[in-house]
């Protein structure tokens, strides 16, 4: 440019320095208000991840939730009932292919399996077009609490007491006291056992999300997969055992494939589809969509399942999510589970180091 | 009068203002759904993903126009440090618009993850599946993100340092305050070639 330079005068020149510097300051100020490092009592992913490793330590190379496990692989075959609620191309008569993994709720990979009386099983689904249906369901009806919020602050209460090693059950009381929301699932945890078998179980998706049909109508729905095989072997939970749950179900495979069936149940108007805790009443009608056949399993650490985030957000065309806060919340988690987990995987620098047993496991 | 050779020809200063816009927009977007729980994660992760190719697709139509229409230079009394610091955030600010979309998209191929754009548009994965690769290219992308946005807020500083405090037409090249017309290509180039370019009024 040959325009010569006609600089300002002296005078009003600092004022434009500070005019510069503020706005920086502003900029810089902005994206930390975004990032929320100028709140530090917003709940993040970070801060859940941390409260699990907290409550029962950190495992590297793990999922930070769900950790022990084991990967199964099979397909969906659809009997087309369900097409006419969503376009998904899984739902079209036909066949998907699946990868699976059935797990234990909770932190510890070594946990024995009879801790829990949860069991749960997250499915990917991979249709024709190359899109992914992802969900993680569990063995129970109705999830303890209906936010994020109220989770961390289960989480909280749950952090075993350093004096006890065991959470304090005063802290747990006021927590249970203070969120009678939990009720339903208390009145369910009171009677449930640990089941001797994944194969037995039923699996229920928990949250609501809305199926979207060819003409774009969305219906509110939500599901679960119910067993074929009801008879649990009684001789597989010896005592003793503390990882009975993946040798009876290589065992099972070993005779013949495993099926469930898919039901969606679909909601009427009123049903809540953003509260967790609530089931919905027992009339709605549940429309069978096909069977989920398991055919194989291999243990995590070599399986298809070991490098799958089962992100409950990764939905095809056809499939939505409703406006159940947990849902962000849990596909927000999982992604920073599966940072850590993978960063360990990588050795990154200042990533846990995978010690001598989780790296021959996790290998 | 005005001439050509002072500012960025036209769809030199829309790409820009519209690509500032929506590459700031991106950082702010990015760093609020990583840090957060609420539905805001899920509605701005939506929005992340196509706005990424769309500033990937921009950027190399921009990188074309600018090709197409040299841009103005530098004032000739520029200091020489200036200079280099103007070129190299220039170039480093091209590098990262194209860089930051193909991370992501490639962070996300190797997660194993399907990259969808919408309900049903689904990219190709560019990246075979690969959690260590994942790690890597996720916190490159991070890092790379907090690059851009350094500076971002180094070339902000410094148009207001030509437009406020040196006043030599820098800041007024790119806003357009003094483009009358639009500038064609070929009346750019002539210009250049005949070298009769007037300063303007200052701005």
């Amino acid at each position: 440019m040959q325009k010569p330079a006609v600089p300002q005068p002296h005078s009003s020149r600092a004022a434009s320095w500070v005019l510069i510097a503020a706005v920086l300051a502003l900029a810089v100020a902005a994206i930390g208000c975004v990032g929320g490092w100028l709140a530090p009592h917003r709940l993040t992913p970070q801060k859940l991840v941390d409260q699990f490793q907290r409550n029962a330590g950190t495992f590297p190379g793990y999922r930070r939730n769900h950790a022990k496990g084991v990967c199964v692989e099979g397909y969906f075959d659809s009997n087309g009932n369900a097409q006419a609620y969503s376009a998904a191309q899984v739902f079209a008569p036909g066949r998907t292919p699946v990868v699976g993994r059935f797990a234990l709720p909770g932190s510890n990979p070594y946990a024995p399996d009879s801790s829990v009386p949860i069991r749960s099983l997250a499915l990917r689904f991979t249709q024709a077009n190359g899109q992914q249906w992802r969900t993680g369901m569990n063995s129970m009806t109705v999830f303890p609490v209906a936010t994020p919020q109220a989770f961390f602050a289960q989480l909280q209460a749950q952090q075993p007491d350093p004096a006890t090693g065991k959470p304090d059950p005063a802290k747990l009381a006021a927590f249970f006291a203070a969120h009678p929301e939990t009720a339903a699932f208390r009145a369910w945890a009171k009677t449930a056992k640990p089941s001797a078998s994944y194969a037995t179980e039923r699996y229920d998706g928990l949250n609501a999300f809305f199926f979207v049909d060819a003409h774009g109508q969305r219906h509110a729905v939500r599901w679960h997969v119910v067993p074929e095989a009801t008879k649990a072997d009684s001789d597989a939970a010896r005592a003793g055992d503390t990882d009975y749950l993946a040798a009876d179900l290589a065992r099972r495979l070993q005779q013949a494939p495993l099926r469930w069936h898919l039901l969606v149940t679909l909601a009427e108007a009123g049903d809540p589809t953003n509260d967790a805790t609530k089931t919905w009443p027992d009339d709605r009608r549940s429309i069978d969509a096909g069977t989920l056949v398991i055919e194989s399993t291999t243990p995590q650490d070599s399986g298809p399942c070991r490098d799958v985030n089962y992100d409950p957000l990764v939905l095809p065309d056809g499939i939505e999510a409703s406006d159940d806060p947990l849902l962000p919340a849990r596909s927000a988690a999982y992604a920073d589970s599966y940072l850590r987990r993978t960063s360990e995987e990588a050795h990154l620098p200042g990533t846990a180091a995978m010690d001598a047993k989780a790296r021959g496991e996790a290998r | 009068m005005n001439t050509n050779t002072t500012t960025f020809a036209l769809p030199a200063r829309v790409l820009h203002w519209l690509m500032a816009v929506l590459i700031v927009a991106m950082l702010f977007i990015g760093v609020g759904m990583v840090s957060s729980v609420s539905e805001r994660h899920a509605w701005l992760l939506a929005i992340h993903k196509p706005l990424g190719i769309a500033i990937l697709v921009l950027a190399v139509v921009r990188l074309a126009v600018r090709w197409r229409n040299p841009p103005p230079p530098l004032p000739a009394d520029l200091p020489a440090l200036q200079k280099l610091a103007a070129h190299a955030s220039h170039w480093l600010l091209y590098a990262l618009m194209l860089a930051m979309p193909l991370i992501g998209w490639a962070m996300l191929s190797a997660g194993g993850y399907p990259v969808m754009l919408g309900d049903s548009l689904r990219l190709p994965a560019i990246f075979p599946a690969s959690p260590v690769a994942f790690a890597v290219l996720r916190h490159l992308h991070g890092w790379l993100a907090a690059l851009l946005y350094l500076t971002f807020l180094a070339h902000m500083g410094a148009a207001l340092y030509h437009g406020l405090i040196r006043r030599d037409g820098v800041l007024s090249s790119m806003d357009g305050r003094r483009a009358a017309t639009a500038i064609l290509p070929e009346t750019v180039d002539a210009a250049r070639e005949t070298g009769d370019a007037e300063p303007g009024d200052p701005a």
